[in-house]
């Protein structure tokens, strides 16, 4: 089963190869892994996808909290979260399909971003559902090129992560 | 070296010391002297280079620090390793940069699979030069990344005396392990206004020290209802200093006691509950008492597949209690039944109110049979047996000598055979297995327990591993007995080859091997050789009893294997013996 994990980290260089190479070296598969400042700036916020069944996670989750780097692990797949990505799409986009391409756009309530002779860049941000949708849209066009973010992710309403404490176990 | 050093601004940098009580302008050099002696570090054991230069100048000056020189930085690491391990304090290596650091590394993995406190200080390019692979240069940090508990690349001067106490406090507390700081040159050489800081600030690291007390009523009522305790005791045990509350629970609750390789010490070996050593080359009675457990007790271990065999096969039917300090060491290997994160020594201290006195009845004699029926031996009638010197070493040493081991069969053995009475007397590399640790471990441990007697065993394999350390020991004057069982072969491997690859022995016979006690002599140590029982008994009481180091070669029967055996795979009632 797929999790997605927020983790709050002391904004240092190095962690990032630390959280990364844990993941190798106990072989644990990142699907993704999304890292930026927070809203305190000696924090930073990543947002990890990691496939495997409960032990797995019980592993990765324990081992991420022993870094000492690693203020806080939650596990909020369970959890009322928003997620979000975005991806640009470069397509193929001769003048005669371009209407096409740009409604199929506006369905999406993506944006198109860029405007080449032959090309078109669209710009996506959605949860998973919406850009897989999108792109198999857009794939009969021809897809050049694609890059995505990988996925960020947050509790519905009161709820934080906050940076207080590694939670005990 | 390309860069010039700045001796002269460094130099007279030094000469600023003091501007008031409170504002001492010195160098990360000499502060970094400072903060060890706040840390009240006596014993430093390293080797100099271009790159540390000016932390051993700042050395120069130092009074109340011992640096020892290595002959290589493995044995520094090693030693302080030793030293941490017999004296429960923190080890203190230096090493230059490149190939000073690189020479740590199989060092640093020992320390760090055992867990144990010790702090490296390596040397740098400059940070201006870091990243272009300048002269001696090795990403360090990055090497040792997953074979430290932390460590620090410092760039900013001002920080290195909060850094070294980070590294202090982090080595030593919670579940310990080895914390490497790496110095560039222009920071070490750099000028400080220098203090000490009070405390420690880490957000992100709060070990658990006191178990959950619901979970310790629970473990207590376990406790009640089993019929059929065993403890396993391993070196968390022996960190903790959790060995009288050990005692006292097995006593009362009547339960007998395993220990893995590195809880060996963590209870007293001539204690009649004590079931010797469990897992591969474990005895009989602690697998098989722990396969008919119905409650089991981890303390301080980590269910290494050294010690459990076959997960799968692992005391099915008992429920497991698993106390450790490490969180991510529990459901790892092994599902507990119940888990309990904390230090062993107050979690047993707060569990041993809530347990009631149990009477051994059965199991006991069940556990009695096991021992009548399956004990640990050895063919006493023929050939000259490494069993035996042991044995011999035990009883004449009556289990007061602190017992340094290198790794392979006369690990085992020495394991088997000992009879360790206290806590902090077995020194051995257990969870990286490493080749060469016990000659300079043996250095670290006699500097730090200079009142001990301290034998090392050896094996002729590892021994040629770490062998110029002996120029070390020589020159600390260390009093260590020194006995190499020496079967002119990788006697592990190829034991392993025997059972595994069908005695197609591959690269085990030494083609040469030194003459062991002559190459003491060379170095003025007295120097024995023995090849039947009757000369080591000959020997061996004066080699223990005279002044100074000796070596004693024991050429011992090379075609010993180490028994029981559990093979791949198998269950731990399943060891061939
Ligand atoms: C550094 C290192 N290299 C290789 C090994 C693999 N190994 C384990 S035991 C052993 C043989 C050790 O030989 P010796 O020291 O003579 O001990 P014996 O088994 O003969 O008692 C070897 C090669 C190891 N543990 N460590
Ligand atoms: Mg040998």
């Amino acid at each position: 089963m797929r999790h997605t994990l927020a983790v709050l980290v002391e904004n240092n260089p190095g962690v990032l190869a630390r959280v990364a190479g844990l993941f190798r070296r106990r072989g644990f598969n990142i699907e993704s892994l999304t890292v930026g400042e927070t809203e305190d700036p000696a924090v930073s916020r990543m947002t990890i996808v990691v496939e495997g069944d409960d032990r797995v996670l019980e592993q990765v989750t324990k081992q991420l909290r022993k870094l000492i780097e690693v203020l806080k692990v939650q596990d909020i797949t369970k959890e009322e979260h928003v997620d979000r990505e975005l991806v640009l799409v470069k397509v193929n986009a001769e003048p005669a399909r371009r209407a096409e391409i740009i409604q199929i756009v506006e369905i999406f309530r993506a944006h198109i971003v860029d405007i080449g002779r032959k090309t078109l860049i669209v710009e996506v941000t959605g949860d998973e559902g919406k850009v897989r949708a999108l792109v198999n849209a857009l794939e009969p066009f021809g897809i050049r090129e694609l890059v995505r973010t990988g996925k960020v992710a947050m509790l519905r309403g009161t709820k934080d992560i906050a940076t207080n404490s590694k939670e005990a176990e | 070296m390309r860069e010039p050093f700045l001796w002269v601004e460094y130099r007279v940098a030094s000469k600023l010391e003091y501007l008031g009580e409170c504002c001492l302008v010195i160098t990360v050099g000499e502060a970094l002297i400072r903060c060890l002696e706040k840390e009240g570090v006596e014993l430093v054991f390293g080797y100099p280079g271009g790159a540390i230069l000016p932390v051993y100048d700042a050395l120069y000056n130092a009074k109340k620090i011992k640096h020892v020189l290595v002959r290589h930085e493995q044995g520094a690491v090693h030693a302080a390793n030793g030293y941490a391990r017999a004296t429960g304090r923190v080890g203190v290596c230096f090493a230059t940069s490149g190939p000073g650091a690189t020479n740590l590394v199989s060092g640093i993995a020992t320390a760090y699979m055992d867990s144990i406190p010790v702090v490296l200080f390596t040397g740098q390019v400059p940070t201006s030069q870091v990243g272009t692979d300048a002269f001696q240069e090795v990403d360090i940090t990055g090497i040792t990344m997953p074979i430290t508990k932390h460590n620090f690349l410092v760039k900013e001067p001002a920080t290195v005396p909060a850094v070294v106490k980070k590294a202090f406090y982090l080595a030593r507390s919670g579940r310990p392990g080895p914390v490497l700081i790496d110095l560039p040159r222009d920071v070490s050489s750099a000028v400080i206004r220098f203090s000490y800081p009070e405390k420690v600030e880490l957000k992100g690291y709060k070990p658990t020290y006191r178990g959950h007390p619901t979970q310790i009523a629970q473990a207590a009522k376990l406790i009640a209802k089993a019929n059929r305790p065993v403890i396993l005791a391993g070196g968390g045990v022996v960190s903790s200093g959790a060995t009288p509350e050990l005692v006292k629970l097995a006593e009362t609750i009547a339960a007998p006691v395993a220990c893995t390789l590195m809880g060996l010490g963590g209870f007293p070996g001539d204690h009649p509950f004590f079931l010797g050593m469990a897992g591969l080359h474990g005895t009989r009675y602690a697998n098989l008492a722990i396969t008919n457990a119905d409650l089991l007790i981890g303390l301080g271990v980590r269910f290494a597949d050294r010690v459990t065999g076959s997960p799968a096969r692992f005391a099915p039917h008992a429920q497991i209690i698993h106390v450790d300090i490490d969180p991510a060491e529990i459901g790892k290997n092994v599902k507990p039944y119940l888990p309990i994160v904390g230090d062993v020594k107050q979690v047993l201290e707060a569990l041993l109110p809530q347990v009631v006195k149990r009477e051994g009845g059965e199991w006991l004699e069940t556990i009695a049979g096991y021992k009548r029926d399956f004990p640990l031996t050895y063919n006493r009638e023929e050939g000259f047996k490494p069993q035996y010197v042991i044995e011999r070493l035990s009883s004449l040493t009556g289990g007061e000598s602190i017992v340094v081991t290198d790794v392979g069969q006369h690990q085992m053995w020495v394991a088997q055979y000992y009879c360790f009475k206290y806590p902090r007397t077995l020194v051995t590399s257990g969870g990286l297995g490493c080749m060469g640790y016990g000659l300079p471990a043996a250095i670290g441990v006699k500097l730090g327990r200079p009142e001990k007697q301290v034998l090392l065993v050896s094996g002729d394999g590892s021994f040629q591993m770490m062998m110029p350390e002996l120029g070390t020991l020589v020159e600390q004057g260390l009093d260590v007995k020194i006995f190499i069982l020496n079967n002119r072969r990788l006697g592990m491997v190829r034991q392993l080859q025997e059972f595994y690859c069908d005695k197609r022995y591959s690269a085990v016979d030494f083609g040469f091997c030194p003459d062991f006690a002559a190459l003491a002599g060379v170095y003025g140590i007295a120097g024995y050789t023995v090849e039947t029982a009757a000369q080591f008994d000959g020997v061996v009481e004066d080699a223990l009893a005279r002044e100074g180091p000796v070596l004693v070669n024991c050429l011992i029967d090379p075609g010993e294997n180490v028994l029981p055996m559990v093979l791949a795979g198998r269950g731990l009632d399943e060891a061939v013996s």
